[in-house]
């Protein structure tokens, strides 16, 4: 492409150089070869000094500066990816720590749970057991108050109404009698009870 | 200010006659501008080397920028067996960008203009590429004449044609140079010419064509200078990769 672009330029530029020629009258001081030869001396000095200079002093100089940068660059790169290499270690080391502890954690818990479950049966069991004892030491208690009972309420009834029937009428009666009627009444009373 | 359009490429001398034998040697306004363009490059691209900062600074940025640019055009066209003449390229580069550059200001004078300078530039080029070519190849460079796959009936038209074609290089690169900056200028300075005598009423057409010619002639030298380079990096990579 660009050297389509050099080919098509040339003709051009011969169709400007027509142009001018037409319009100029004194002719080109281009080709008046009066200061050829000044101009040769001159672009080969300097353009000599500007050569030398160049290579010697400016273009290693910038070339240096290019190649320090880019190396920098590299480096801080690398370093930059070290660093990240380590962090990545570092947090999959920290997540293996997190996981261990949790899991561990979870252990404690666990016995610490089972052993508490295990105590409390076990207290319970404990309870249970006394709590079973006393009760059946109370219910025969009860039982043996509840079969004691009615002999002894008939006797109270006997001697009270004994000592009733002596403060009223002065009378001695016989216990033998009086604990026959008394048992004869609690006898119906307790149909009566246990009627209703 | 003169009105004819080629004046502005009159050389006339500065300061006293300097001869040495029969040769005249003096310092011109041509010359003037010659050291003005290498004193102005080797200015901006040392101040543009002085610091090494991590982080450019604009001077900086324009060297580097610069280097690189040419440093991958060499690479390009010429490959890496063009490396040792990095430091010419870019300096023919840089020198014949400036010259142009300079010659956009109003009232300096275009080095790169005169056909004489244009031509010592290109035969310079020529005869070192050949002697590249030659030290390479020794005189398997000849070679360049002939390309390979052409019946042999052709031959000795084409071996004529590429030998012709050899030896207009410099003329062509030089010529190419400047006749481009030579039409431009004298463009512009028409153009201003008419500006001036169609007066107030008539003047802004000449005037916009000479602004939009600016931008153009500003497009061309640094079109110009690029060309140059480029081609005598085609012009090496023929001397050391000998293609045909």
């Amino acid at each position: 492409m660009i050297r389509n672009i050099f080919f098509s330029q040339i003709p051009l530029s011969f169709l400007f150089l027509v142009e001018t020629f037409a319009a100029e009258s004194g002719g080109m001081p281009q080709l008046n070869p009066e200061f050829w030869i000044s101009q040769i001396f001159w672009l080969t000095i300097t353009f000599g000094f500007l050569y030398i200079i160049l290579s010697k002093l400016i273009l290693p100089k910038i070339s240096a500066n290019l190649e320090t940068r880019k190396s920098q660059i590299m480096e801080n790169i690398e370093s930059a990816e070290k660093q990240r290499k380590d962090s990545e270690e570092k947090i999959k080391e920290y997540d293996k720590i997190i996981q261990d502890s949790r899991i561990q954690a979870k252990n404690y818990f666990n016995q610490a749970r089972e052993k508490i479950l295990k105590d409390i049966s076990e207290k319970r069991e404990i309870l249970d057991k006394d709590l079973s004892e006393e009760i059946n030491k109370a219910e025969l208690e009860i039982q043996d108050l509840k079969n004691k009972s009615p002999e002894k309420i008939t006797k109270i009834a006997i001697e009270t109404s004994n000592d009733l029937i002596k403060q009223l009428i002065g009378v001695e009666v016989n216990n033998s009698s009086i604990s026959a009627i008394v048992e004869d009444l609690s006898k119906r009373n307790k149909k009566e009870y246990h009627g209703n | 200010m003169a009105t004819n359009p080629m004046n502005q490429f009159e050389v006339y001398r500065i300061g006293p006659e300097i001869k040495l034998g029969s040769i005249d040697l003096s310092f011109t306004n041509a010359s003037l501008f010659m050291v003005i363009s290498s004193i102005a490059i080797l200015v901006i691209f040392n101040l543009g080397s002085k610091k090494n900062s991590l982080i450019p600074n604009k001077m900086q940025l324009l060297a580097e920028l610069s280097y690189t640019f040419v440093s991958k055009m060499i690479s390009d066209t010429a490959g890496s067996k063009a490396k040792p003449y990095f430091a010419f390229i870019f300096s023919i580069f840089m020198f014949v960008l400036f010259c142009n550059m300079f010659g956009m200001i109003p009232y300096t004078f275009t080095v790169t203009s005169h056909i004489i300078v244009t031509f010592m530039l290109a035969a310079f080029i020529f005869i070192g590429v050949t002697i590249i070519g030659f030290i390479k190849h020794g005189l398997g460079y000849l070679k360049l004449f002939v390309p390979s796959g052409v019946p042999v009936v052709l031959l000795p038209l084409i071996v004529v044609i590429e030998i012709i074609s050899y030896l207009s290089r410099p003329i062509s690169l030089s010529v190419r140079l400047f006749a481009n900056m030579m039409a431009g200028h004298t463009m512009m300075k028409v153009f201003g010419g008419f500006v001036i005598s169609l007066g107030i009423i008539g003047g802004w057409l000449p005037l916009s064509f000479s602004v939009a010619l600016t931008g153009l002639e500003i497009l061309v030298a640094f079109l110009q200078a690029y060309v140059f380079a480029i081609l005598t990096c085609i012009y090496l990579n023929d001397a050391l990769n000998l293609h045909h």
